[in-house]
């Protein structure tokens, strides 16, 4: 039993068909609880007003703007040194998802910034580098978009994948050289004594692990969509040809 | 690898517009500013850096799209994949002979545009340098980009959408290294990370290239 196993695509429909409804329900049994304890039962935040209750979507929503970048980047490697087309077919896959989670992150943390820093938008360090990862997806999309041939195209963006996660972590830290931000520290860490309290960090690992299963949930769905539109358009070709 | 070098060369001037094009796209660019922001020579020195930065990315966005796309579509690429030298020097050398055609005219054209846009005195000095230094890397990326479109058909908009992206940590660096130039403060930190991204992308950035095109020869 290894994980390769799930590079045969027959082997991958059966075992996601298989899950999906259960990640599904897991879903809804974590998101529904974590936002609903979060929005309606956490005390308000002294110097923050109402306008913490953003924290239960901004933060999941941010976290999972840049890990699945990291998961494209693995599975582009993976593509690119085994020549598993599932995993292409996740990269794909996971794209659009990373970019509206991404444009969530962004629209809420507008959203939080108006009446905390009297802004929608500033120059600030992480509010940058967000809307370059921002782009990045945009172009990584486009590039999938723009070619024919899919393994041309699987290829080709794997290749801007490896490419593209050097310059945006680079970004990452020109921006934070360029501008000193308003955007506060990391409260969330393992290892720190500084955290925000119980009352509140409670309901967000709850969202957070809603939004984790939310995207691998939408990310076999999406993979299996795309696997079937594989498999449509080589029947089409077969027919074609007879 | 020199014939090449030269061969590009020769192409980019006898197809016309290779030096000429870029510079004066720039100048256009330099030109347009003041009527979008107001002639106050205060504001216009404050955004003189910058501007001419923006610029220099722009003119050499311009020309990235022929890079490969004539030597594809008449065949000579394919040639070039199978000669003796490897692939990665056919990129660079084709990098080379982009930044030669457009960057280097940008370089030694910006004082003369500065000018126009009252960059202040000390500032000069670090404009040349961080435009020496940073224009190569824009080069480089460039190719890559082109590398990655060279089979599309309308690849250009797609390209500047790849490629604009990759130039942020360049354009930062190096307008941040004019800004502190020429006002006087400490410039090693741009400096350094302006010379250091040049010099890690000239090295590894034409590997990626090369494959790109690899796979587009396919």
């Amino acid at each position: 039993m290894s994980i390769w196993e799930y590079a045969n695509p027959v082997k991958f429909m059966k075992t996601s068909g298989f899950l999906l409804p259960w990640l599904v329900g897991l879903t809804v049994l974590t998101l529904v609880p974590g936002l609903v304890w979060g929005f309606f039962f956490t005390p308000l935040a002294a110097e923050f007003g109402a306008t913490v209750k953003v924290i239960y979507v901004h933060v999941p929503a941010a976290t999972f703007a840049i890990n699945i970048w990291v998961m494209m980047l693995v599975t582009s490697l993976i593509w690119l040194i085994r020549r598993h087309h599932v995993s292409a077919l996740a990269a794909k896959a996971a794209a659009p998802i990373g970019m509206v989670m991404t444009l969530i992150a962004l629209i809420t943390g507008a959203f939080w910034g108006q009446p905390m820093w009297g802004t929608w938008w500033e120059w600030d360090p992480r509010l940058t580098s967000f809307l370059i990862l921002f782009l990045f997806y945009l172009g990584y999309m486009a590039l999938w978009e723009a070619i024919e041939n899919p393994d041309t195209a699987a290829d080709l963006t794997g290749v801007l994948c490896l490419v593209g996660s050097v310059f945006a972590l680079l970004s990452r830290y020109a921006a934070m050289f360029w501008n000193q931000g308003l955007h506060q520290g990391s409260t969330l860490s393992l290892d720190k004594e500084e955290h925000i309290a119980d009352v509140f960090w409670q309901p967000l690992v709850l969202t957070i692990v809603g939004f984790g299963l939310l995207f691998v949930t939408l990310l076999l769905l999406r993979t299996r969509t795309e696997i079937r539109a594989r498999r449509l358009s080589a029947l089409e070709q077969r027919e074609r040809m007879a | 690898m020199i014939a090449l070098l030269m061969r590009d060369l020769r192409l980019a001037i006898r197809a016309g517009g290779g030096f000429g094009l870029g510079l004066a796209f720039f100048l256009i660019v330099v030109t347009l500013v003041p009527f979008g922001v107001g002639p106050e020579g205060a504001i216009l020195s404050r955004i003189a850096a910058g501007i001419l930065w923006l610029g220099a990315l722009l003119a050499c966005l311009l020309s990235l799209d022929r890079i490969f796309a004539l030597d594809f579509e008449d065949g000579s690429l394919d040639l070039l994949a199978t000669a003796p030298i490897p692939l990665e020097a056919v990129v660079t050398m084709k990098a080379l002979a982009h930044w030669i055609t457009t960057g280097l005219p940008l370089v030694l054209a910006a004082p003369l545009f500065a000018v126009l846009l009252h960059l202040p005195t000390p500032a000069y000095f670090w404009l040349e340098v961080s435009l020496l230094l940073g224009t190569p890397a824009l080069s480089v990326l460039g190719t890559f980009g082109a590398a990655l479109t060279v089979g599309l058909k309308r690849g250009g908009l797609l390209l500047s959408l790849l490629v604009l992206p990759l130039y942020v940590p360049t354009l930062i660096f190096g307008a941040e290294l004019v800004r502190r130039g020429g006002e006087g403060m400490a410039v090693q930190v741009p400096l350094a990370m302006l010379a250091g991204i040049t010099a890690a992308t000239i090295a590894l950035v034409p590997f990626a290239s090369a494959a790109a095109i690899r796979v587009n020869l396919r």
